[in-house]
This record gives C-alpha cells, sequence and structure tokens, in this order.
C-alpha cells in the first residue's frame, strides 16, 4: 500500500507542476534564465541559480504591477514632455478627423479598451514623425500627416503607432531598476497614501521612467526588430478594421522620398521605409494596390488637405 | 489501506472543486477609467450599460475577446476583455483591501504607485512641461455611433468586431 502512495503522491506533484508551467509559459523564458543558462554552462550552482531566478521573478512582477491605471499616468506625462519639443498643431477640423479615425483604428487593436482611452493630436512640425505615448496618446506630425495622400494611408499610420501601444513598447524601454525601487517604497508604505519622502521616492522613478521612454522614442528609436513588430499589428488591425494593409506600403514610399537620412524624425528613429516595406511584404504578400473611395478622399482632402 | 483512501478522497475533492470552478461565473473587474456593456460581442453593438473602474462584474463565457457579463444593474451584455482583470481592485486607501492590496497577486490598489499625487509633484519639479494640451486631447471622445458612421460611409466593412 505504502508502495502506492508514494508512487502516486509524486505523480500528482508532477501533474500540479506541469499545470504550473503551463499556465506560466507566457513568462517562463525570463523567469528561468538562471537555471538555464548558469547551471548548464556550470558557472552557478543550484542555490545561485535560484537567487538569480528569484530576482528575474522580482523584476517580472514589477512589469504586472504597472496597472492600465499607472500606464495611464506615464503616459499622460510622456506626452507632455514631447509637446515640450513639439507644439500642438491647432486645427480643430483636423484633429476631430484625426481622432474619429484613430479611435475607430483602435477598436480593432488587441487592447481597445486602455484607462484612458486614445486620444490623437497633430503636432507643429515638418518633421516627419510621430510618438505613441504609453495608454494611448499619440502624437503625429504635420511632416507625417503630408507622406500620406489618402484616409486609407493615414489609418496605416495610426494603425502602426495603435500597435506600438498594444505592444506597451514605451513601457519595457523603462529601465528595469527604476520600478523595482519605487515598488521597494511602496511596498513599505503598506497602501497607506505617501509620505513626503516617500513621495519624492516614488516621483523620482517616475521622472526616470518618463526620461527612459521619452528619450527612447524620440532620439535612439526602437530596435528594429520592435518596429516591424508595430507594422505587423498594423497590418492586422487595417485587416480587421476593412482597410487595404496595402495603404502601409504605399504610404512608406512616400515617406521614403520625404525624409533625409540625417532628418530629424522618422529618418533618425526607425529603420529605412524601403526595409520596413520588404519586411511587411513578406506578411501581405503582394496585395493590389488600395483602391480609392471618393467619400474617403473627399473628407480626408477636406481635414487633412492643408495641413 | 486508510492512506489510500484518504488520498483518493482528496484527490476526488479537487476534481470537483476544479470543475466547480469552471462551471461557476468568473467575478472581474473593471480596469478602465469607463466602459461600456454593449448588446453584442462588437464594438458596433449597441451599448445598454456604462461601467466604471472597479465594477465587479460576473463573466458567464467568453467568445473570442469578448466577455459575457452580468452588470451591477443586473443587465446582460458584452464588454471587451481587455477592459477586465481578475484582480479585486479596491478603490480607496487605507482599510483592510489597501493594506493588503500591496503585496497581494490578486487584489489592485486604486490609485497606488504613479497616480495623481506622483503626477502632481511630477509637474511642481518640472514646471517646464505643460499638460495643458495632454488634458484637451483627452476630452475629444468619438460616440460609438459617429465611428459607426464613418465607417459606413467609407464603405469600410470591419472584417471582425464588425455587425453580427
Amino acid at each position: 500500500m505504502t508502495m502506492r502512495v508514494s508512487f502516486l503522491a509524486p505523480r500528482f506533484g508532477a501533474i500540479a507542476v506541469s499545470a504550473a508551467l503551463v499556465l506560466a509559459s507566457g513568462c517562463s523564458t525570463m523567469t528561468q534564465v538562471g537555471g538555464i543558462v548558469g547551471q548548464a554552462s556550470g558557472v552557478m550552482n543550484a542555490d545561485q541559480a535560484e537567487a538569480l531566478n528569484k530576482s528575474a521573478q522580482a523584476i517580472e512582477k514589477t512589469f504586472q504591477d504597472i496597472t492600465p491605471e499607472q500606464e495611464y499616468y506615464i503616459g499622460r506625462a510622456v506626452a507632455a514632455t514631447v509637446l515640450v519639443t513639439y507644439k500642438p498643431f491647432d486645427r480643430e477640423q483636423a484633429n476631430a478627423y484625426l481622432n474619429l479615425l484613430g479611435q475607430t483604428a483602435a477598436q480593432f487593436s488587441i487592447k481597445p479598451e486602455t484607462f484612458g482611452g486614445y486620444h490623437f493630436l497633430l503636432l507643429e512640425t515638418d518633421d516627419v514623425n510621430a510618438f505613441a505615448a504609453p495608454g494611448g496618446l499619440i502624437l503625429i506630425s504635420r511632416g507625417m500627416v503630408r507622406c500620406c495622400k489618402s484616409e486609407d494611408e493615414m489609418a496605416a499610420v495610426l494603425a502602426h503607432e495603435i500597435s506600438h501601444v498594444d505592444h506597451q513598447h514605451g513601457l519595457k524601454a523603462i529601465r528595469k531598476g527604476r520600478l523595482t525601487s519605487a515598488l521597494t517604497t511602496l511596498g513599505a508604505a503598506a497602501g497607506s497614501s505617501l509620505g513626503g519622502a516617500q513621495l519624492a521616492e516614488v516621483t523620482k522613478a517616475f521622472e526616470g521612467s518618463i526620461s527612459d521612454v521619452t528619450s527612447t522614442m524620440m532620439n535612439s528609436g526602437y530596435s528594429r526588430t520592435t518596429e516591424f513588430e508595430a507594422d505587423k499589428g498594423a497590418v492586422v488591425i487595417m485587416k480587421k478594421m476593412g482597410y487595404n494593409p496595402a495603404a502601409l506600403v504605399t504610404m512608406l514610399e512616400r515617406m521614403q522620398q520625404q525624409i533625409k537620412a540625417d532628418s530629424n524624425g522618422f529618418g533618425k528613429t526607425h529603420p529605412a521605409p524601403e526595409v520596413r516595406i520588404a519586411e511587411i511584404k513578406k506578411t501581405i504578400g503582394t496585395e493590389a494596390p488600395p483602391e480609392s473611395s471618393p467619400v474617403r478622399q473627399e473628407r480626408f482632402q477636406k481635414a487633412m488637405g492643408g495641413v | 489501506m486508510k492512506r489510500q483512501i484518504k488520498l483518493w478522497f482528496s484527490l476526488g475533492l479537487i476534481v470537483i472543486a476544479v470543475a466547480a470552478l469552471a462551471a461557476s461565473p468568473v467575478t472581474m473587474s473593471v480596469q478602465v477609467k469607463s466602459g461600456q456593456v454593449r448588446e453584442t460581442p462588437s464594438f458596433l453593438g449597441k451599448v445598454i450599460e456604462p461601467i466604471n473602474y472597479g465594477d465587479r462584474l460576473e463573466v458567464l463565457e467568453t467568445q473570442g475577446d469578448w466577455s459575457k457579463v452580468t452588470t451591477p444593474g443586473g443587465q446582460t451584455g458584452w464588454v471587451h476583455s481587455s477592459a477586465l482583470t481578475k484582480k479585486k481592485i479596491a478603490m480607496k486607501a487605507g482599510g483592510q483591501d489597501a493594506q493588503t492590496a500591496a503585496s497581494s497577486d490578486e487584489l489592485a490598489l486604486a490609485g497606488k504607485g504613479f497616480n495623481s499625487d506622483v503626477e502632481a509633484d511630477f509637474k511642481a519639479k518640472n514646471r517646464n512641461v505643460d499638460f495643458t494640451w495632454v488634458n484637451k486631447m483627452e476630452k475629444i471622445k468619438v460616440q460609438p455611433t459617429s465611428m459607426q458612421q464613418f465607417l459606413k460611409d467609407g464603405g469600410i466593412q470591419p472584417a471582425e468586431g464588425g455587425k453580427r
């Protein structure tokens, strides 16, 4: 009898473990890093690997702890910081159209419901540029609008930015240590409102986070892989919404002609349009160019023609 | 023998508990500032009730990205699952919930971490950063009926999320 029990018990344990692994599979690559890399190469013992895994889990947890509400506050400050460099373009009709198109497109994204919702604003600059602040505050330059000759192409630009929000690319630019330190302070405060010193500590982490996101968006740019991911997401949004995703390609072809390699905007922060086009074509194949719709063309021209 | 019976009994209990969990409705919380419950699982579906941050909803079933819920007002409708979290959201600082929320995976505290206090402190320390236009752009909200009209007028037929 005891034989049977001892046979069953570990087996049940194994089932529980594998069930836990299945549940955690979405984030298993990072948390198991110590176990896989270190132990296999023999540079650390099991205890050290365990310690490393624990800290990897702690870092992962800080990202889970960024609730949509906190993402919203990060996004507001990021957008406000971008607006220090680039002034808003205050033309009501153009901004209203941009929001009509953009907020509709966002409904077809992976996460249409963000804490504060999606909102769009034009920027007063000839630079070809666009910024997606976490949570869904999206800023589009006049120079970028001029790369678009149709509503479909404008939708492609907005879909690319929405996709950055969907994949939390902005948040991922935040250096991990900042959130860990903020979390320690918050843990100490245990739910009560923060005292002066604690608030200063969390604000410091907040400022650092905003600076990480804005400097990545405005200066260094995301990795090529990240941009390709946003393009891929844009294609999905376009398809779900009912636009021909080939509009992303025709927009990029025009952008290719408009940006100079040394320019301030996309020329500096994004892979060359031709590289992006090649990557997008792997997904959409050689779809026919977008059909023109007189209604769409008319409303696009009316709202964006003078931008 | 006694131990074996005990073991099978507890295994049985676990199976029953798992089955019960799978069958019973799950309660979830609204994790966005405001949202809508719709008649059909689509953004083009008619809005039947607004929902707010922290509201608890019973999820009856899911269909793709949509959850069928019973609202606090007792109505049944559909919410996009991205508006929901399994975590319970404690709305007030202080109190038992808030104490637990600081170190819990099941409970989130509204206003924890980066919040309006932190934003105010950030503004005070960065006087050059102006939130006026951020507030203005947040006020631009397109109504679902306008989105519907926009798609219709433009002859755009959504592949997903459209009328069902």
